[in-house]
């Protein structure tokens, strides 16, 4: 499971890093967009990667992180999933500002000059 | 608890609980809005003061902690007051109030949130500098750069819109990165209180120093890219340049929160006397780039045509001079460079406010005031309330020309440190100390600061001579008093630090020792106890 935590983290990282350095804002909003989802599921594992494991301590069994999954990376990956939202929403806008008052859809608002 | 214990919370509920205030009245109510912003900000800027008092005032042992919600100590998100994080507190509410007085006389015209923005970037600002929990920093920083996405754009225009995309573009980048880092350090050391972090590094073995090297070095990336370290800073002059003069004032103090935020971890997880590998861990980086940075906004300085862009350097120098004297790690370094961080922020803004005023006043225009565009083609809702705040805040002042004059010279010579300002007393401290380290690195900081201080005070020269010597047939500018408020309180904060300047030096002096002392602020946050229920249960 590791390997394939691991490996979609960085496909998806990969493609956000490459996204964002293209010149349209379209391709740089997608790329902020998977950047955040490899961070969030780069935090999500820090917290020791488990199958069947609850966060919430249950009676009757030992309250130690080898029978629960550490409940704190998931309240983390909440907080940042929210604000990854939020700001990607607030990129959003000055991305469509930008398209009404230069027309065009490169990051600098003009085409490069070949 | 005591009543007065909640004064530790209050800087960040009072922002928050007024822009609430402002988002419910709507778009309107322009002058009531207006009042509310000032008396909040003011009594901000007044509560800081108090904090920072009474920290001074405990002495040795002087730290605040606020448990919010009342969690044992490692568990739940901790608010510190120590004297650095007063002190930043209280240059953000100057500034605060600083670029709203300004705003008030047109700026507020220019979009219906402006108030609320500046509010929300307060609470931002106060909640990055109060809390103890790398998280929570994280939180407040993205609250506060959220904010300044929004007044960067404040007044709209393509100008503003392609620079507000870079910004966000980076600081989203940026804040990544923060995440990142932030993960990697909670999976070594299992914890997010700083002074936690800081008590289990030395306990971290072998096998996963790599790893936690790794977390610091991309978590120091964000807040290098926020405090403007060269080359990582290439956003920063066009955003400020192309920010209204109230939000490029502001921003002043941003790059300082990045500044902050360095000075906090790194002096408390890698102390150099520490034992292990980590000590001091990546200050010759903090060293070399702070070199780097600050000859790139010297040269920068020379090479701009355009005062804007100089401001914008200027401020890039600031941070390269902090973040190079906080790399050497010398508690006589640090104090004089928290003196120069407190004095160079007040003349940034001033000098961000003044750019423009003294804008203005070259407009060989036919004497209109050159208002703003905004402001005649759409009078936006409310406008029609404000004819007779215009009257009494747009009264224009006499001998404007002296005005500008005079705030320029001394707004000039804190940025150049030269005597007898405070710009002058901070890097004075600093060559001093450095003359006792005396180590290569320490000899090119010594000429840097000399030269870059040379370097400043002849591109202000430069600019200087161009507003005020060669004006041909101009009419004379047309001042507010709203707008020379605030640079006259600001300039005013610089000469008081001069005034004072053996009162101030020893607060920074005090803070400096306390930042090399991390076990104090280590034992001071874990000895906070929870408090309890009046239930009798437990919290």
């Amino acid at each position: 499971m590791e390997l394939v935590v691991s490996l979609a983290i960085g496909v998806m990282a990969g493609a956000g890093v490459w996204l964002v350095l293209r010149p349209r804002t379209f391709q740089v909003l997608i790329g902020l967009a998977l950047l955040s989802y490899a961070v969030n599921l780069f935090i999500f594992s820090v917290g020791s990667l488990s199958v069947d494991a609850e966060p919430i301590v249950r009676a009757g069994v030992p309250a130690d992180l080898s029978h629960y999954t550490d409940p704190l990376p998931q309240s983390l990956v909440l907080t940042a999933i929210v604000i990854g939202f939020a700001t990607t929403a607030q990129y959003l806008v000055v991305l469509l500002a930008l398209r009404g008052l230069s027309g065009g859809d490169h990051v600098d608002g003009e085409e490069e000059k070949p | 608890m005591l009543p007065s214990e909640h004064l530790l919370v209050a800087p960040v509920l009072l922002p928050l609980a007024t822009a609430a205030l402002m988002l419910m009245l709507g778009e309107g109510n322009r002058r009531l809005k207006s009042a509310l912003n000032v008396g909040s900000t003011t009594l901000g800027l007044l509560l800081a003061v108090a904090l920072l008092l009474r920290v001074h005032a405990e002495g040795s042992a002087a730290f605040g902690i606020y448990l919010p919600g009342n969690w044992p100590v490692p568990f739940g998100i901790v608010l510190v007051a120590d004297r650095l994080s007063a002190l930043m507190a209280v240059l953000a509410g100057a500034v605060g109030l600083a670029a709203l007085l300004y705003a008030l006389a047109r700026w507020q015209h220019a979009g219906v949130y402006f108030h609320v923005l500046l509010q929300l970037q307060l609470m931002g600002l106060y909640g990055a500098f109060l809390t103890a929990d790398l998280f929570n920093l994280f939180v407040f920083f993205e609250v506060l750069l959220a904010a300044s996405y929004g007044l960067l754009l404040h007044g709209g225009g393509i100008a503003r819109v392609r620079a507000g995309l870079h910004y966000i573009s980076i600081n989203l980048v940026a804040s990544l990165l923060f995440l990142i880092g932030v993960a990697v350090l909670y999976g070594v050391t299992g914890t997010l209180n700083m002074a936690d972090i800081a008590a289990k590094i030395a306990l971290i073995p072998e096998r996963d120093l790599g790893l936690l090297h790794a977390g610091a070095a991309i978590l120091a990336v964000a807040f290098l890219a926020k405090a403007a370290l060269w080359p990582l800073n290439f956003w920063l002059t066009p955003a400020y340049g192309a920010a209204s003069a109230p939000a490029a004032a502001v921003f002043a103090i941003l790059t300082k929160v990045g500044v902050y935020a360095l000075l906090r971890l790194w002096t408390l997880c890698f102390p150099a006397d520490a034992v292990g590998a980590s000590a001091g861990f990546g200050g010759d980086v903090l060293i070399l780039g702070g070199l780097a940075t600050l000859a790139f906004g010297a040269i920068g300085m020379l090479a701009s045509q355009q005062l804007g862009r100089l401001a914008g350097y200027s401020v890039i120098a600031s941070s390269g001079t902090l973040i190079a004297a906080i790399g050497f790690d010398a508690p006589a370094l640090s104090s004089g460079a928290l003196f120069y961080l407190a004095s160079s922020t007040l003349a940034g803004c001033a000098l961000f406010l003044l750019v423009e005023l003294l804008e203005r006043a070259r407009e060989v225009d036919d004497g209109n005031d050159a208002l703003p565009a905004f402001f005649d083609a759409q009078p936006p809702p409310g406008a029609n309330l404000d004819d007779d705040e215009e009257v009494l805040i747009g009264r224009a002042i006499p001998a404007a020309l002296v005005f500008l004059g005079v705030a320029f010279t001394l707004c000039a010579m804190v940025i150049a440190g030269l005597p007898p300002l405070s710009g002058f007393v901070g890097k004075l401290g600093m060559l001093i100390a450095l003359l006792e380290l005396g180590t290569v690195a320490a000899w090119t900081l010594f000429a840097l600061l000399i030269a870059s201080g040379l370097f400043a005070a002849m591109a202000l020269m430069r600019v200087g001579v161009r507003h005020f010597w060669t004006t041909q047939d101009r009419p004379a500018p047309r001042l507010r008093v709203a707008e020379t408020l605030p640079i006259a309180l600001l300039l005013g904060g610089a000469v008081f630090m001069v005034v004072q300047a053996e009162a101030v030096f020893g607060y920074a002096r005090a803070t400096a020792d306390a930042l090399h002392e991390p076990q104090r602020y280590v034992d001071a946050v874990m000895r906070a106890r929870t408090v309890p229920s009046p239930t009798g249960g437990m919290p």
